[in-house]
């Protein structure tokens, strides 16, 4: 009963963060200086036409009926016209979307793979060699401007080394042939079995992966190390210990089933931060993502795709924070 | 022992004034222990004193063009080489510390003390007040903090002005929960009721009796989060919506330089260290002061 009256409340401020989120991009909407009658009907309409048009766009309407309106239709998904490529936004974002997944679930590998382990070796040896280690790492990710280090490791990797391919998402011989499915690259080649295409394209997504990934790397040493040295000091570890466990199989059973609860918040909030280091690193890499496509849209003033863009991302960051704190709910049997 | 260390160390001050600075020296040499803290504090007094003689210390103008010697490598003339027009690197950098000191500076002007307010309010009048607020903090933190930025940047238009009110707009949440933590746990305090018995108002024990208190978390908080103002005014200028050409910001010459990195990559690279080296010194100033000021929070 508790439990039900809880997730209801908590669905509720979910759905009141959302509301804000829109409230927010409206009011960017409204502050912008371009009247959007103008850009409609051009510099020359006549005053009648004008006032149609006004009408027609809900404009003499009170703000409130405005911003009801607005959120009617960004609920439908309607995020209305892109003025660059004059298609609607929300196709434009479906299109590109799937690039900007890729890229950040490969990061979170990444991140996962390493970052767990580094974690757990900086707690076990703390404040000796790894968990200096881990440190520095931890300090330079919070340092490192990203687009730098994505220029940089361009220039290493695939201007001296030639180990990867160059920026982009596909070689140009590698273009349209196969047919989009999913739209992740990788997982359309392998099911159309163009091996080569796949090579090609895992090539374009390491270093970008790899990139961004330093940052989830950072981001859950950092924490894995701070978690599970908690555990580590825990009573029930050293009567593990007392017993006569291997050290092995206290620190990888007990002590990580402990940490590995808070940690699933942990990646799903690096998940969510990712997309907002996607914005810089799909611009160094001319990954044709959200982030590049959010980009282009700001510098061609493209208002309607910003805004698209910006919900998009909002809501997909909400929707992860929502979703790991479910997900800690359901495996912390303490936390109602 | 000289006289005036055991003055300042001593158990017994003789003034108010002795107290404090013997509270500060103290704070001093615990910090000083922190050898990376005090390389840290070392790299941002030496920002500070760069930014403040620029153009003493640069040896060139740094708009000053010459096609002649474009995209020079580093020699003695130039150190570290010229960019595409031919300006000195050195200089530019030079003179982007002014900017980077502006940016950060001016960001942690306004958001701090709206972070202030915010939490303090909310903190100690409660009721519908803290809900409200803290409702529409929540909606802010919720929040990819670059991509509102850049949203904001798109409705007020690129410039560094601009970028700073951007920035600033979506710092001020942690400090308002920071705030409003500490002054939940000194909101029922004696001295608050003796305060407040005496006839203090409102806004005199929010603005002399709870907001001293929150000063030293802020002041932590603040300082490490000046490595991010820096990433994030550097990402703003390198996709184009910061400052504006010809200035000399750091981010926005890493940007300009993308296109020679292959060939002449200290265009590109030197603005991206510079920005690297700040911000770290921020991240090393702000944990020494984190263990100084508020030994609660040490991880």
């Amino acid at each position: 009963m508790s439990i039900l009256r809880q997730s209801s409340g908590f669905l509720l401020q979910v759905a009141l963060t959302f509301l804000g989120l829109l409230a927010v991009t409206f009011f960017i909407g409204r502050v912008v200086p371009i009247d959007p009658v103008l850009a409609v009907v051009g510099d020359q309409a006549p005053r009648d036409v004008y006032e149609q048009a006004r009408r027609e766009l809900g404009l003499d309407q009170p703000l409130w009926t405005q911003f009801a309106i607005y959120v009617q239709k960004v609920l439908v998904g309607d995020f209305g016209q892109s003025l660059v490529t004059n298609r609607p936004v929300v196709d434009d974002i479906a299109r590109v979307f799937p690039a900007t997944l890729e890229l950040a679930t490969f990061a979170t590998i990444i991140g996962v793979a390493l970052g767990v382990p580094m974690g757990i070796a900086g707690a076990v040896w703390q404040d000796r060699w790894p968990d200096q280690i881990v440190r520095v790492i931890g300090l330079v990710g919070y340092s490192v401007p990203i687009f730098w280090l994505g220029i940089v490791s361009l220039l290493v990797f695939y201007g001296m080394l030639g180990w990867v391919q160059g920026p982009g998402r596909l070689g140009v011989f590698f273009e349209d042939i196969v047919r989009p499915v999913t739209g992740v690259l990788l997982v359309d080649a392998a099911l159309a079995g163009e091996w080569e295409v796949f090579r090609n394209a895992f090539g374009h997504v390491v270093l970008p992966s790899a990139v961004l990934g330093y940052f989830s790397v950072a981001y859950i040493a950092r924490m894995t190390r701070s978690f599970m040295l908690e555990q580590l000091n825990q009573e029930y570890i050293v009567a593990a210990r007392a017993k006569g466990m291997s050290e092995a199989r206290v620190i990888w059973v007990h002590a990580l089933r402990n940490v590995a609860v808070p940690l699933v918040t942990v990646i799903g909030l690096s998940y969510a931060r990712l997309l907002e280091g996607a914005v810089l690193t799909e611009t160094v890499f001319a990954w044709p993502g959200i982030g590049r496509y959010l980009t282009t849209a700001l510098l061609a003033a493209d208002m309607n795709a910003v805004l698209g863009a910006t919900i998009v991302i909002g809501a997909v960051f909400i929707g992860v924070n929502l979703l790991s704190d479910l997900l800690y709910r359901l495996l912390d049997p303490r936390a109602t | 022992m000289s006289a005036w260390q055991a003055r300042l160390l001593s158990d017994t001050p003789r003034s108010r004034g002795d107290a404090r600075l013997g509270a500060i020296y103290r704070g001093w040499l615990q910090f000083r222990r922190n050898r990376l803290a005090l390389l840290g504090l070392a790299i941002v007094i030496l920002l500070i004193l760069v930014a403040a003689f620029a153009p003493w210390i640069a040896t060139h103008h740094p708009n000053e063009q010459n096609l002649a010697q474009r995209l020079l490598p580093p020699s003695s003339a130039h150190w570290l080489g010229t960019d595409e027009f031919g300006r000195d690197v050195f200089s530019r950098i030079v003179f982007g510390a002014r900017i980077t000191l502006y940016i950060v500076a001016l960001v942690a002007v306004i958001a701090a003390p709206i972070g202030l307010l915010v939490g303090t309010a909310a903190g100690y009048l409660g009721g519908w007040v803290d809900a409200v607020l803290m409702r529409v903090t929540d909606v802010f933190l919720a929040f990819p903090s670059l991509i509102l930025a850049l949203a904001f940047v798109a409705a007020l238009g690129p410039g560094i002005e601009n970028a700073v009110i951007a920035i600033a707009l979506t710092a001020w949440p942690p400090y308002a929960r920071i705030a409003r933590a500490e002054t939940l746990t000194i909101r029922n305090s004696d001295y608050i009721a003796a305060a407040r018995l005496q006839g203090a108002g409102t806004a005199r024990i929010l603005t002399r009796h709870i907001m001293p208190l929150c000063m030293s978390s802020l002041t932590v908080r603040v300082t490490l989060d000046m490595a991010g103002i820096i990433l994030t005014a550097a990402g703003l200028g390198f996709l184009g919506l910061g400052a504006q050409p010809p200035l000399a910001e750091w981010g926005a010459m890493v940007s300009s330089g993308r296109r020679y990195i292959l060939d002449q990559w200290w265009v590109a690279t030197i603005p991206g260290v510079a920005i690297f080296v700040v911000s770290l010194a921020f991240n090393l100033l702000g944990d020494g002061l984190r263990d100084v000021l508020d030994p609660r929070q040490k991880k």
